[in-house]
């Protein structure tokens, strides 16, 4: 194993002779396997820790329920005709007579009883006169391990009440609005908001950022100008969200309230006049993410290798038909990627959402977006913040909710990135 | 040192350099660089690693504006016009002056579209089946690739990408290819068949290639620019330029008959 040349003599003093080599493979090797362990190690603590929160969730989100009727359904039957089998007519008399007349009334101002669907009113009657009523709960892994002392202090001191296994992540617990009684709290209003918001952030932030990043990476020459123009898109993507939050609220719900709250295009509503609506909460998370998605696309863009743009323009191609049709397309999925990251960060968003004006209770699905809206975190937030534990499982429930709601955005964001990606 | 044979030569002349200097920020590559490329015939341009025969080639269709902080002194003449006038838009300069590179870079697409990019783009309104089969057939590649034009590019052998590249740079119908080591990355074979093709192409192309091996420059080329750093400068020149079989028979430059007969250094 002779690698120097032959005939030369100040080489041969120079090269090395073998015993200056220390060649323990072995102790290399155990070095190797001690850092490998670590690493190892260090991804089991992460999986244990996501563990622990979903299985945390999950045994909040589930378990034994003792509930006591305020009005015991059976006595509202009408001529013989029990509550689940009473017409339109005969559930809005019982509402009627059970509750407050001003109480009636609001109800009937919210939404005339005549448009309400039949299950609508009924769904009233249950939570207004039978007005079921959570004396405890229990999570899962008490409700498994300890089923015969739960029945026997159920028996004891709730004499009255009904216990049953309680799944509160249900059909009705998503199809429901949100009501103030756990039991028919739902989270229909949550989840369209968390949607329409979404929609509005993405249609804010994915052109105007993907704009940008062409910008910044295929025109902008290396001035002082651009230069700080990048270091401040960097520094913006750390920004604290309730910054963000408070720009929303200076800008868009109180600046441009005649805009978010729909005034100049004729829309006045007493209850959305005050521009806290869909539209200024997806223009604010716009806001927040676009850093994120300018930077993300830099790196898209960045990626794509400098022999693909010489090809390009060897051929005499233009500097924008070489972005559209080769720097675009071989960059799509990582823009992609970075705009599924984005979207998860504004889906989780609550701080910002508070400081723009979420509303707190709202029953009614936002249908526009000029419309009030809630949040899932920010009614996440709003049970978490309640004493009872009931509302723990209600939140718990609703977080499973968000995080389904979070893999089902991201699985088709990455569905649209593989067929994007195969093509060649 | 250099040869003015140009002006007793039959051959027409499509690029003359005049005093060129290419300069990557405050650093001269290239140096007073004087030769000329005549039109369908094969010019290579030879030298050691790292004394600009790559940022000449790439001068002569102004490529190496792409790299930040380059700029070009003198004069390229192509057509009787100054390629650096500023006038002249780079497009239109290297839809007529071609280039291959060293490494093969098909687009990722479908092979007949790495062809009909390049003609779409320049608004060729002709049938385009017919320019995809006729530029590959000139790359012979045509044969191998006729069953599968809707396979991607990338899934062909690197010689087959390389003749792809120039059946690419035919279909804008150039005057000029430009050829940065075109084969250094491919076997012997493949290099055999890159070469068979660059003399073929030499009957409708005028062809400037950029090679590290000199049996290739000698076997392929008509006229061979030999380039070195310049000592007291530090910078690339041609530092003889003259017909192929002077420059490995009887060259004038003693550093010229070191490097080509494997004595330098």
């Amino acid at each position: 194993m002779k690698f120097s040349t032959p005939g030369s003599t100040q080489e041969s003093e120079l090269k090395a002779g073998l015993s200056d080599y220390n060649l323990d493979i072995l102790s290399r090797k155990r070095a190797g396997l001690i850092w490998r362990l670590i690493f190892q190690a260090s991804t089991i603590v992460g999986i244990i820790a996501l563990m622990i929160l979903i299985l945390n969730i999950i045994n909040s989100a589930y378990g034994y329920t003792a509930l006591k009727a305020k009005v015991d359904p059976d006595t509202l039957a009408v001529e013989g005709v029990p509550l689940e089998e009473q017409n339109h007519g005969q559930l809005v008399a019982v509402l009627q007579s059970h509750i407050s007349g001003p109480a009636y009334k609001k109800l009937d101002n919210e939404k005339p009883f005549s448009e309400r669907s039949e299950a609508d009113v009924r769904a009233l009657v249950i939570a207004r006169v039978v007005r079921l009523q959570v004396e405890k709960t229990w999570n899962l892994w008490d409700s498994l391990s300890k089923s015969g002392e739960i029945n026997t202090e159920v028996a004891r001191d709730y004499p009255d009440a009904e216990l049953r296994f309680t799944s509160w992540l249900n059909s009705d617990f998503i199809n429901r609005p949100q009501t103030s009684e756990p039991v028919t709290a739902g989270i229909r209003t949550a989840i369209y908001g968390s949607l329409w918001t979404i929609l509005f952030t993405v249609l804010v932030a994915f052109p105007i950022g993907v704009g940008a990043a062409i910008y910044l990476e295929e025109y902008a020459t290396d001035t002082w100008i651009n230069r700080l123009i990048q270091t401040n898109i960097n520094n913006l993507a750390g920004v604290p969200s309730i910054v963000y939050g408070i720009l929303g609220l200076a800008i868009f719900v109180r600046a441009l309230e005649p805009l978010t709250s729909g005034q100049i295009f004729g829309i006045v509503d007493p209850t959305t006049a005050n521009g806290r609506t869909v539209l200024s909460a997806g223009l604010t998370l716009g806001i927040l993410v676009l850093p994120l998605i300018i930077i993300n696309a830099q790196e898209a863009i960045r990626a794509v290798p400098v022999s693909l743009r010489r090809a390009s323009y060897g051929i005499g191609a233009t500097k924008w038909q070489t972005t559209w049709s080769h720097v675009l397309p071989n960059s799509i999925p990582g823009i992609l990627t970075g705009t599924i990251l984005a979207i998860s960060r504004a889906i989780g968003e609550t701080a910002p959402l508070v400081v723009v004006g979420a509303s707190t209770a709202i029953s009614f699905d936002p249908a526009s977006p000029f419309s009030k809206f809630t949040t899932l975190p920010i009614q996440i937030y709003q049970w978490t913040s309640r004493p009872q534990d009931e509302f723990r499982a209600l939140a718990a429930a609703a977080i499973l909710v968000l995080l389904m709601l979070l893999l089902t955005l991201n699985a088709a964001a990455i569905l649209l990135r593989n067929r994007y990606s195969g093509r060649f | 040192m250099q040869q003015n044979i140009e002006t007793t030569e039959k051959p027409e002349l499509v690029i003359e350099t005049r005093n060129l200097n290419i300069f990557y920020n405050d650093f001269r590559a290239v140096s007073n660089v004087n030769m000329s490329v005549k039109r369908h015939r094969i010019t290579a341009i030879i030298g050691p690693s790292g004394c600009g025969k790559t940022t000449l080639l790439r001068s002569f269709n102004r490529m190496n504006e792409l790299v930040p902080g380059s700029h070009a002194e003198g004069e390229v003449i192509f057509d009787g016009q100054n390629l650096y006038d500023p006038m002249v838009d780079p497009v239109e300069v290297r839809y007529r002056i071609g280039m291959v590179f060293q490494i093969a870079n098909p687009f990722p697409k479908s092979i007949y579209e790495n062809i009909a990019w390049g003609a779409r783009i320049h608004g060729y309104r002709g049938r385009m089946d017919g320019l995809v089969e006729s530029c590959l057939r000139q790359a012979a590649l045509w044969d191998e690739v006729k069953d599968k034009l809707n396979q991607s590019g990338l899934a062909l052998s690197g010689g087959q990408q390389q003749r792809l590249c120039i059946a690419r740079a035919l279909a804008v119908q150039p005057e000029v290819i430009l050829m940065d080591e075109p084969a250094s990355a491919l076997d012997p074979i493949a290099t055999l068949k890159i070469e068979e093709l660059i003399q073929e192409l030499k009957k409708n192309y005028t062809i400037v290639i950029v090679t590290h091996n000199m049996q290739q420059a000698a076997r392929v080329s008509d006229y061979t620019a030999m380039m070195m750093l310049s000592d007291a400068q530090r910078a690339g020149t041609v530092i003889e330029y003259n017909e192929t079989n002077i420059i490995f028979t009887r060259p004038q430059d003693k550093r010229t008959e070191d490097y080509v007969t494997g004595r330098f250094g």
